[in-house]
C-alpha cells in the first residue's frame, strides 16, 4: 500500500501527528503565527470523539489542559511568544504536580508583542526558566515536516512517560511553510501511554510515590482512588508539607527524573561530524539554511558538517562536546542573541572556537549569511 | 532540476492561493517536490503578499526565494519591489491591468491582459489568481493542468469547479502565443 | 456518614482561624453532600489560592488544589474530562473576582455545569489582610491604610449578567438555609453562584472595628434579609439573601457532546 502523501503547513502537520499520538483534549486561544493549530483541532477534534475549546485567554488554556490531562486525557495546547510568557505560571504548576501535556510554541519576534507574523527563536531560555523555581524540562523542535510529525508525537509520548510537560518549540517559518508529509502508517511510530496504577479500589494508593526507576503510575483523577493534587511542595499523599525531608527529596525527584535521562530524551541529527573540520550547530528552520550551506560546500570537497539539534532541553552537553572534540571552529545558527551558542560554549572544552550566525530583525537567516560568517572566521573577510 | 518562483500582489488576490496550489499539485500529483514559504504583513486585505515556491526534483532545504527564475507581480508595489531580483534569463509575467512596466529587466517579460479578460468572460474577480496560474503553467510547463485541476476539485465545491476551469483555460489560451 | 467521614483527619489541624467562617462553609458543604446522597467518588473539587481554596485538602472528594485565580480554569479542563462528576469551585473573594475575574466571567457565560461557592471575607486573609474587590469604600485594610476608595462588585449582579444559570446569595449565619442553597446548587444542571458572606475577625473585622466573629455573625443577622422582604422595602441598605436566579440554559459540555455525536467519524475533506 503506498503511503498518504500531504502537501501542508507545518503547523498543520503538528495537529495531524497529535492527533496520530492520541490527543483527545485541546485548549487554546488565537495568537499568531500558531492560530492554524487552534482552528484545525476545532474541526478535527470532535470528529474524532476529542474535545476542544477556546478559552478566554492563554492562562485559562494552559490550566484546562492540566486539568482535562489529570483526568486521563492527552492534552495539548499552542500559542506563541506572548502567550508562551501568560501560560509560564501554570507550566510550573504541571512541573511540580507531574501532569503530562504538551505545549506548542510557534515563535516569533520578541518581546512583547515584538514582530507577530515574524520569525524568531528567541523563545529558547524561556522554555527552560520561564516559570519560576528551580525544574527540569523537555523542549523539542524540527526543522521539517516529517521531524515536526515525529518529534509532535515523541512530545506526547515523553510527556506521558515523564510525566512532565513538554514544550514545542517551533518558529514562524516551519508553522507556516508548506512541504510534503509523507503521513506514518498507524503504528509506525510507537505509541506510549501513561503508567497507571495498579493499586485496587480501596487500598491506599500513593500519588506521589515514585516507583525506584523514578516513575510515577497515575491513577485518574475522578476514578476509583481519591486523592490531592496541589502545586504546593507536597508528601507522596499529594498533601502539602513544609518538612525538609520532603521539600529535598520532591526537588530530586523532579529534576533527576529528567536530568538522569538525558541520553534517553536528548535528539539530535548528525551530517558529515567524522571528518568535519567545521561544525554548524542548528535547529528548527535555520538548520535548513545549515543544511544547504553544508550539501553546497561538501560538493565542493570542504569538510563541513552539521549538528542538528531536535531536543535543546535536557541539552545534550556531553553529545555536543564529544561530537564537536575534533572541530576546529563551531558555529551555532540560530534567531536570537546567541541562546543555544551560550549552552554550546560551556559544553565544549574551548569555547573561544565557538561563533554565532543569527538574525534577529524578523527575517530569515539566508545560506548566504552563514557562508559569509565562515569566511569571516576563516579570515577571508565577506 | 530546480526552480525558484515568486508570486506576488496583494492581500485578497489570491496570490497565495495560486502558489499553493501549483505546489501541492507538484507535489501530489507530478512525483515532484516543493516547497511553499509566504510572508506577510498584519493585514487580511491590502498590503503587500509574496509567496515563494521552490519546485525540484531533489530535497529543498532553504526554503525562501532570494533570485526567482519566474516572477509573477499582480500589482505595481510588487512589481517594483521584486522585479530587480528576477535572475538573468528568467521570466517575469505581469497583469496590465495592474502594473505598468517601467524599466527593463534582463528577462523575458510577458505582459498579458488577465483581469480585464476574466471580468470580459466570466465577470467574477473571484478567479483571477486561477486564470493568472493558467497563463503561469502554459509558460513554464512545471505542472500539468489536470495536475492543478485535480487540486482544485478537492478543495472547491463542486458548484465552483467549471469556472475554475473555464478561467484555467482562458489563461492558458492568453499565454499560449508566449510559449 | 458521619460529617467525619468525609474530613481527611491526616490533614487536620487546619489552617483556619479560631472564628474563621469558612469552617462553617466546609460543615455546611459536607450535609449539602450527604442530604443528596452523593458518593464521595462523584464529587470533584477543585480550588485556587487562598483560606478559602484550603478546603480542597480537608475534605475526601477527589481535591485539586491550584493556582491563585485559576481554578475555574482547570476545573474547565477536569469537568470536559469528566462531565459525569460533580464538579465543586471554593473560592475566596480575591481569588475568584479580582485575580480570577476573567475566568469566572466566562465559566458562567459558557453556563458549564458546576458550582462555584465564593466565601466573601471582603479581605485577601491569608497574606495578612490587604483590600480586595469586595472590601467596599471606605473600609481599612492594611494596603489601604488611609481608607479604601475601590468601589466594590456586587457578585450576585456579577454572576447574573455574565449569564449563570443559578445565582444565590448566603451567610455563616443562616446555616441552614446554605445547606438548602447549596444541595439546589450542586444539583442545578448549569454554571451555579453561591455567594456566602462568610466572616475575617482576624483581619476585615479588627481592621473595621466590627468586633469578634459572634458579632460579626450577628451583623449578617442583622444587616440582610430574605429576597423581596418587606423589611428591604423599609430598608434598602439591608443586604438580600436568598436565591436570585434559578434558569435552564443549553450546558456547554452537552451542547459540545452533541457536535461530537453529529460530526463523529467525519473525514477531512
Amino acid at each position: 500500500m503506498t503511503k498518504q502523501i500531504l502537501f501542508l503547513q507545518g503547523n498543520d502537520v503538528c495537529v495531524e501527528a497529535a492527533i496520530y499520538a492520541g490527543v483527545n483534549f485541546f485548549a487554546g486561544y488565537p495568537i499568531t503565527p500558531a492560530t492554524e493549530i487552534v482552528e484545525r483541532l476545532a474541526e478535527q477534534l470532535p470528529r474524532k470523539g476529542g474535545k476542544f475549546i477556546q478559552m478566554e485567554d492563554e492562562i485559562a488554556s494552559m490550566c484546562a489542559i492540566i486539568g482535562a490531562s489529570l483526568t486521563g486525557m492527552k492534552s495539548m495546547t499552542a500559542t506563541s511568544g506572548p502567550g508562551f510568557s501568560l501560560k509560564q505560571e501554570a507550566i510550573g504548576y504541571a512541573v511540580m504536580a507531574e501532569i503530562p501535556c504538551v505545549i506548542v510554541n510557534v515563535q516569533r519576534g520578541g518581546p512583547s508583542t515584538g514582530m507577530p507574523t515574524c520569525v524568531s527563536q528567541g523563545d529558547v531560555m524561556q522554555a527552560r526558566w520561564g516559570t519560576h523555581g528551580d525544574h527540569a524540562i523537555i523542549t523539542m523542535t524540527a526543522s521539517n515536516h516529517q521531524d515536526v510529525f515525529a518529534t509532535t508525537v515523541e512530545a506526547f509520548n515523553l510527556a506521558e512517560t515523564y510525566r512532565t510537560p513538554v514544550i514545542l518549540l517551533f518558529d514562524e517559518v516551519i508553522g507556516h511553510m508548506r512541504e510534503r508529509l509523507i503521513m506514518p502508517e498507524p503504528g509506525e511510530i510507537p505509541l506510549i501511554e501513561r503508567l497507571r496504577t495498579s493499586v485496587k479500589e480501596g487500598t491506599d494508593y500513593h500519588p506521589y510515590l515514585p516507583r525506584d526507576d523514578g516513575r510515577l503510575p497515575m491513577s485518574d483523577f475522578g476514578g476509583v482512588h481519591r486523592f490531592n493534587v496541589t502545586g504546593l511542595v507536597h508528601d507522596m499523599w499529594g498533601f502539602p508539607s513544609n518538612n525538609p525531608n520532603i521539600a529535598h527529596g520532591l526537588m530530586r525527584h523532579l529534576v533527576d527524573k529528567i536530568e538522569n535521562h538525558v541520553s534517553e530524551i536528548a535528539k539530535v541529527k548528525e551530517y558529515y561530524l567524522d571528518d568535519a573540520d567545521g561544525i554548524l550547530i542548528s535547529y528548527g528552520s535555520p538548520a535548513r539554511s545549515a543544511r544547504h550551506v553544508v550539501e553546497n560546500r561538501r560538493k565542493r570537497g570542504i569538510r563541513l558538517g552539521l549538528l542538528e539539534l531536535q531536543t535543546l532541553w535536557p541539552f545534550p552537553a556531553e553529545k555536543v562536546r564529544d561530537l564537536c572534540s575534533k572541530a576546529k571552529y563551531i558555529l551555532v545558527v540560530e534567531l536570537n542573541m546567541g541562546q543555544i551558542m551560550q549552552e554550546v560554549k560551556k559544553a565544549v572544552e574551548d569555547p573561544g572556537k565557538v561563533f554565532l550566525a543569527n538574525k534577529i530583525d524578523g527575517t530569515f537567516i539566508s545560506p548566504t549569511d552563514i557562508r559569509n560568517i565562515i569566511r569571516l572566521i576563516q579570515g577571508k573577510g565577506v | 532540476m530546480r526552480t525558484r518562483i515568486i508570486f506576488s500582489g496583494s492581500g485578497g488576490q489570491g496570490v497565495v492561493t495560486a502558489s499553493i496550489i501549483l505546489a501541492e499539485a507538484a507535489v501530489l500529483h507530478e512525483g515532484l517536490n516543493a516547497v511553499q514559504a509566504q510572508s506577510y504583513g498584519p493585514e487580511a486585505r491590502g498590503g503587500a503578499t509574496r509567496s515563494d515556491v521552490i519546485i525540484s526534483d531533489t530535497d529543498i532545504h532553504f526554503p525562501k526565494v532570494n533570485h526567482p527564475n519566474m516572477l509573477v507581480c499582480l500589482t505595481q508595489e510588487a512589481y517594483n519591489t521584486f522585479s530587480g531580483l528576477i535572475r538573468p534569463g528568467g521570466l517575469l509575467l505581469i497583469d496590465r491591468h495592474y502594473v505598468k512596466p517601467e524599466k527593463k529587466v534582463d528577462a523575458r517579460q510577458v505582459e498579458l491582459d488577465i483581469y480585464k479578460t476574466i471580468m470580459k468572460e466570466i465577470g467574477k474577480p473571484i478567479v483571477f489568481n486561477i486564470c493568472m496560474l493558467g497563463a503561469f503553467i502554459t509558460l513554464t510547463p512545471l505542472v500539468k493542468p489536470e495536475s492543478i485541476i485535480k487540486v482544485l476539485a478537492k478543495q472547491i465545491p463542486s458548484d465552483f469547479m467549471a469556472m475554475n476551469e473555464q478561467a484555467l483555460q482562458i489563461g492558458q489560451r492568453m499565454a499560449e502565443a508566449y510559449k | 456518614m458521619a460529617v467525619r467521614d468525609y474530613i481527611r483527619e491526616r490533614f487536620m489541624p487546619h489552617i483556619w482561624c479560631p472564628g474563621c467562617g469558612h469552617g462553617i462553609v466546609m460543615n455546611t458543604l459536607i450535609r449539602a453532600v450527604e442530604n443528596l446522597g452523593l458518593r464521595k467518588n462523584d464529587i470533584i473539587m477543585v480550588s485556587g489560592i487562598g483560606c478559602s481554596a484550603r478546603i480542597t485538602g480537608y475534605l475526601d472528594f477527589h481535591t485539586l488544589h491550584t493556582l491563585h485565580g485559576r481554578a475555574l480554569a482547570f476545573a474547565t479542563g477536569v469537568k470536559l474530562g469528566r462531565p459525569d462528576l460533580h464538579i465543586i469551585v471554593p473560592m475566596g473573594d480575591g481569588d475568584a473576582t479580582a485575580i480570577g475575574g476573567n475566568h469566572f466571567i466566562h465559566a458562567a457565560r459558557r453556563n458549564i455545569d458546576m458550582t462555584a461557592i465564593i466565601m466573601n471575607n471582603r479581605i485577601y486573609g491569608m497574606t495578612g489582610g490587604q483590600y480586595s474587590p469586595l472590601s467596599g469604600y471606605g473600609r481599612m485594610a492594611t494596603t489601604a491604610p488611609y481608607g479604601n476608595i475601590d468601589q466594590a462588585f456586587d457578585i450576585v449582579e456579577l454572576a447574573w449578567s455574565a449569564g449563570a444559570t443559578f445565582v444565590a446569595r448566603t451567610t455563616t449565619y443562616h446555616a441552614h438555609d446554605m445547606v438548602t442553597i447549596l444541595e439546589k446548587a450542586i444539583v442545578h444542571k448549569g454554571f451555579s453562584v453561591v455567594e456566602v458572606l462568610s466572616q475575617c475577625p482576624t483581619y476585615y473585622g479588627r481592621k473595621n472595628k466590627l468586633g469578634d466573629a459572634v458579632e460579626m455573625m450577628k451583623s449578617y443577622q442583622k444587616g440582610t434579609t430574605p429576597i423581596g422582604s418587606n423589611a428591604k422595602k423599609q430598608n434598602p441598605d439591608l443586604v438580600e439573601r436568598g436565591i436570585f436566579v434559578q434558569e435552564e440554559k443549553p450546558e456547554y459540555c452537552t451542547e459540545y457532546e452533541k457536535i461530537i455525536q453529529k460530526v463523529k467519524g467525519e473525514k477531512q475533506r
